[in-house]
């Protein structure tokens, strides 16, 4: 075991995976030589050459379109999009391509590729460093989605994407890089190595795609979040005094749905947290799949703590993340509710 | 009165009703351009992208430093192959004019890029084709009952339903899977190739696309990445002159050729005449002997005419002259490489007319297997629970129960055969 933030257990999981699958190869803008501007691919060039982690021109598209041709050709690419603002440019070769080889060729051709990205906010990234697009992802068929929420899922969930036959777009929450983050910007920050889940193993292992994780039992409401969220949703947590269940989600597609809905059934009390924008957001399928699994042991209706529907704001990104206040707020309203 | 800007909105030369007029053609004389070695560096060979290589001259004679100096016997191939798709592609427009398949895409006019192109190359590179290279089946050998199955949907259908007619994919035979979502092949091909240098193997990739989906990015992703890494590809412009209606113009092509665009990525751009058998070989070879030499990629522009409409969704007549077609200054690719076959003594009307004839069989012949796999409207039919498979390699919880919800509303359908909703008809 080894103390690790998440970037370490990221960078980890490549050069686990580049060690022993001659197939795996890493592709990105600036993650050869420099080792990526927020150091996740550091070093893997060095160690592993220049035909393993490729340095790429400035063209999203281009290099989702590059890992899909490559791993038509039996590569397992590991393509790095610098933050998840830059994706839409690859998005026709994410959604019509990646999501749908397999597909239309009817198993004949298919490309496993893990395109990994940061998004989230709290960086002072404003409307183009800062956003959450996975539930732009999720509504796609053809593609698993992932993001973890401390450096042991990381680096699992980051294996078992590269492992895994299909193609997975992997979120990497960039907020808590490198620490939790409890939603107080003022607070001094807290690193990884305080954390249990800062305790990685050095050597291989995988967390399962498709497995949400209860992070916090409890009795009252149940919290189903992801990501940063996660952290946040702990403090609001013990903020409004509720003993509360969270549940990690970790895998957006395919969704652990019995997990959620076990969780949901048991306290009869539900909030749903993300940072991303609400209308059409990903937490609206959890309200959905929550309502038609839970119906008849619901006692308040469900509530949304979600990022506002504007563009993440550069000089107002407190008042627009959904910070612990609001999501006790939330919690209050479930569990006072009749 | 101070200067105000205006828009050039192109024009093509004609439009019906009006003379077809394509003076704007720059035709270089049969044998006319060098063929410089397979190293020579994108600079020095730029007027390769301007002027137009040629191998077949007014007299059907092959001249010249491009001359592959194919046997007669591949030649008869060629013209076969040709032939086939050709025959094979007038087939299916008459059945999907019959309402037995719902769309098809003719290649007619253009069969020499595809299946000259597809012979210069080995069976182990990887092809990435748009909709219109049907003749890089031909070439491999695939049984035509394959491609018509697709067309049909039906139980042999290779995509099991999934995709639009002429969607077609052949894995063992190294074609990929048609998009339907135009140039995005391009730089998947340059992906395929990049992995095939790094695997350190001795094979290419070649992709096409039109002069008209030239215009989106993925066009210019796949010529920066191929010029980066010198990738072992073959990127192929197909120019026909149009996009649906719109003509090349409107792609670009009014100020610089296609293939001009190569030299601005540092790789070599080669101007084909597309209709000359024999040239579009040569530069095909060129271009695989330069990527197999790690030389670096090539871009070829075929400068050729799509004789019939986009599609069976579009009336050509609508948009263009009527005789166009007729006064295309680089002729009929079957024709040429006939007449040429001719005067080498190779060849004579009468064989070809034996030949036409027993193509025509095979295609009935064909065509009457495939439609016993079942039709759009009769006879055995694929399993839509399948329409469940493949989304993902295993499917997905929530896949298996909206699988099960639509089985048990078929059985419920079975069970009451008669009970099914009528749509009601406005009077």
């Amino acid at each position: 075991m080894a103390r690790m933030n998440m970037v370490q257990a990221l960078n980890s999981a490549m050069d686990v995976m580049l060690e022993r699958d001659p197939r795996v190869v890493i592709l990105g803008e600036d993650v050869g030589y420099f080792g990526g501007v927020f150091r996740v691919t550091e070093g893997l060039q060095r160690k592993y050459g220049e035909h393993r982690v490729l340095d790429t021109p400035i063209a999203e598209g281009g290099i989702v379109a590059a890992a899909i041709g490559m791993g038509v050709n039996g590569l397992k690419p590991v393509a790095e999009i610098q933050f998840a603002d830059y994706i839409y440019p690859g998005f026709d070769q994410v959604v019509s391509e990646l999501a749908r080889v397999r597909y239309r060729s009817a198993g004949e051709f298919s490309a496993p590729v893990t395109i990994r990205t940061p998004c989230g906010g709290g960086i002072r990234g404003g409307q183009t460093h800062s956003q959450s697009p996975e539930s732009v992802f999720t509504h796609v068929c053809g593609i698993k989605v992932v993001m973890p929420s401390n450096p042991y899922d990381a680096k699992g969930l980051l294996i078992s994407a590269i492992e895994d036959d299909d193609p997975v777009v992997f979120f990497e929450p960039k907020r808590i890089y490198n620490g939790p983050f409890d939603g107080d910007p003022h607070k001094p920050a807290v690193p990884w190595s305080a954390h249990p889940r800062g305790e990685v193993p050095e050597g291989h292992y995988t967390v399962p795609i498709g497995r949400a994780e209860v992070v916090r039992e409890g009795r009252q409401a149940s919290v189903l979040t992801y990501g940063t969220m996660v952290h946040v949703a702990e403090a609001a947590v013990r903020l409004a005094g509720v003993d509360a269940e969270i549940i990690d989600v970790r895998t957006m597609s395919p969704l652990d749905v019995e997990t959620l809905c076990t969780s949901v059934c048991k306290t009869g009390r539900c909030v749903v947290v993300h940072e991303a924008t609400r209308f059409s957001g990903y937490g609206a399928e959890l309200v959905a799949t929550v309502q038609e699994q839970c119906f008849w042991n619901l006692e308040a209706p469900i509530q949304r703590v979600t990022g506002w529907d504007t563009p993440y704001p550069h000089a107002f990104e407190w008042e627009y993340f959904p910070g612990p206040a609001r999501i006790a707020a939330a919690l209050k309203q479930v569990t006072e509710a009749a | 009165m101070a200067p105000r800007s205006r828009l050039h909105v192109p024009h093509p030369p004609a439009r019906p009703g009006q003379e077809p007029d394509f003076s704007y053609l720059e035709i270089s004389p049969a044998g006319a351009v060098n063929r410089p070695d397979i190293t020579a560096s994108a600079r020095d060979i730029e007027n390769l992208s301007l002027e137009m290589v040629r191998v077949l001259d007014d007299e059907h004679r092959s001249v010249g430093p491009w001359n592959p100096h194919l046997e007669a016997e591949e030649l008869q191939v060629g013209l076969r192959h040709m032939l086939l798709t050709r025959l094979f592609d007038d087939r299916m427009q008459k059945i999907q004019r019959q309402g037995r398949i719902s769309f098809y895409i003719k290649s007619t006019g253009e069969e020499a890029v595809a299946v000259a192109q597809g012979m210069a190359l080995q069976p182990t590179d990887m092809l990435f084709p748009s909709y219109r290279q049907q003749g890089l089946h031909v070439v491999r050998g695939r049984n035509l009952v394959d491609l018509m199955c697709q067309c049909l949907s039906n139980t042999r259908d290779m995509c099991k339903g999934r995709q639009m007619p002429i969607m077609y994919h052949w894995g063992s035979g190294n074609i990929f899977t048609i998009s339907g979502n135009l140039a995005t092949q391009f730089p998947q091909a340059v992906g395929w190739a990049m992995a095939a240098a790094i695997k350190g193997e001795d094979r290419l990739a070649a992709s096409w696309i039109g002069e008209g989906a030239s215009a989106e990015a993925d066009f210019h992703h796949a010529m920066t990445f191929a010029a980066v890494y010198q990738a072992p590809v073959i990127l192929n412009l197909v120019n026909n002159q149009y996009a649906i209606s719109t003509f090349q113009g409107f792609a670009g092509g009014e100020h610089r050729t296609f293939a001009q665009r190569g030299p601005g990525y540092g790789i070599p751009g080669i101007r084909v005449d597309g209709n000359d058998f024999l040239a579009v070989y040569a530069v095909t070879q060129w271009a695989a002997q330069r990527a197999r030499a790690s030389a670096g990629p090539t871009l070829i522009e075929h400068v050729t005419y799509r004789a019939g409409a986009h599609s069976t969704s579009d009336d050509p007549t609508r948009y263009r002259p009527k005789e166009e077609w007729q006064a295309w200054p680089l002729g009929d690719p079957i024709t040429r490489l006939k007449q040429h076959l001719i005067v080498l003594a190779e060849w004579s009307e009468e064989r070809h007319a034996r030949l036409e004839k027993e193509l025509e069989a095979y295609v009935t012949a064909c065509w009457k297997e495939a439609e016993s796999y079942g039709t759009l409207t009769g006879g055995p039919a694929l399993d839509p629970l399948t329409m469940f498979e493949d989304v993902l390699k295993q499917m997905s919880p929530s896949l298996v129960h909206q699988r099960e919800e639509l089985r048990a509303l078929q059985a419920s359908a079975a069970k009451q055969p008669h009970s099914a909703p009528s749509v009601a008809k406005k009077g």
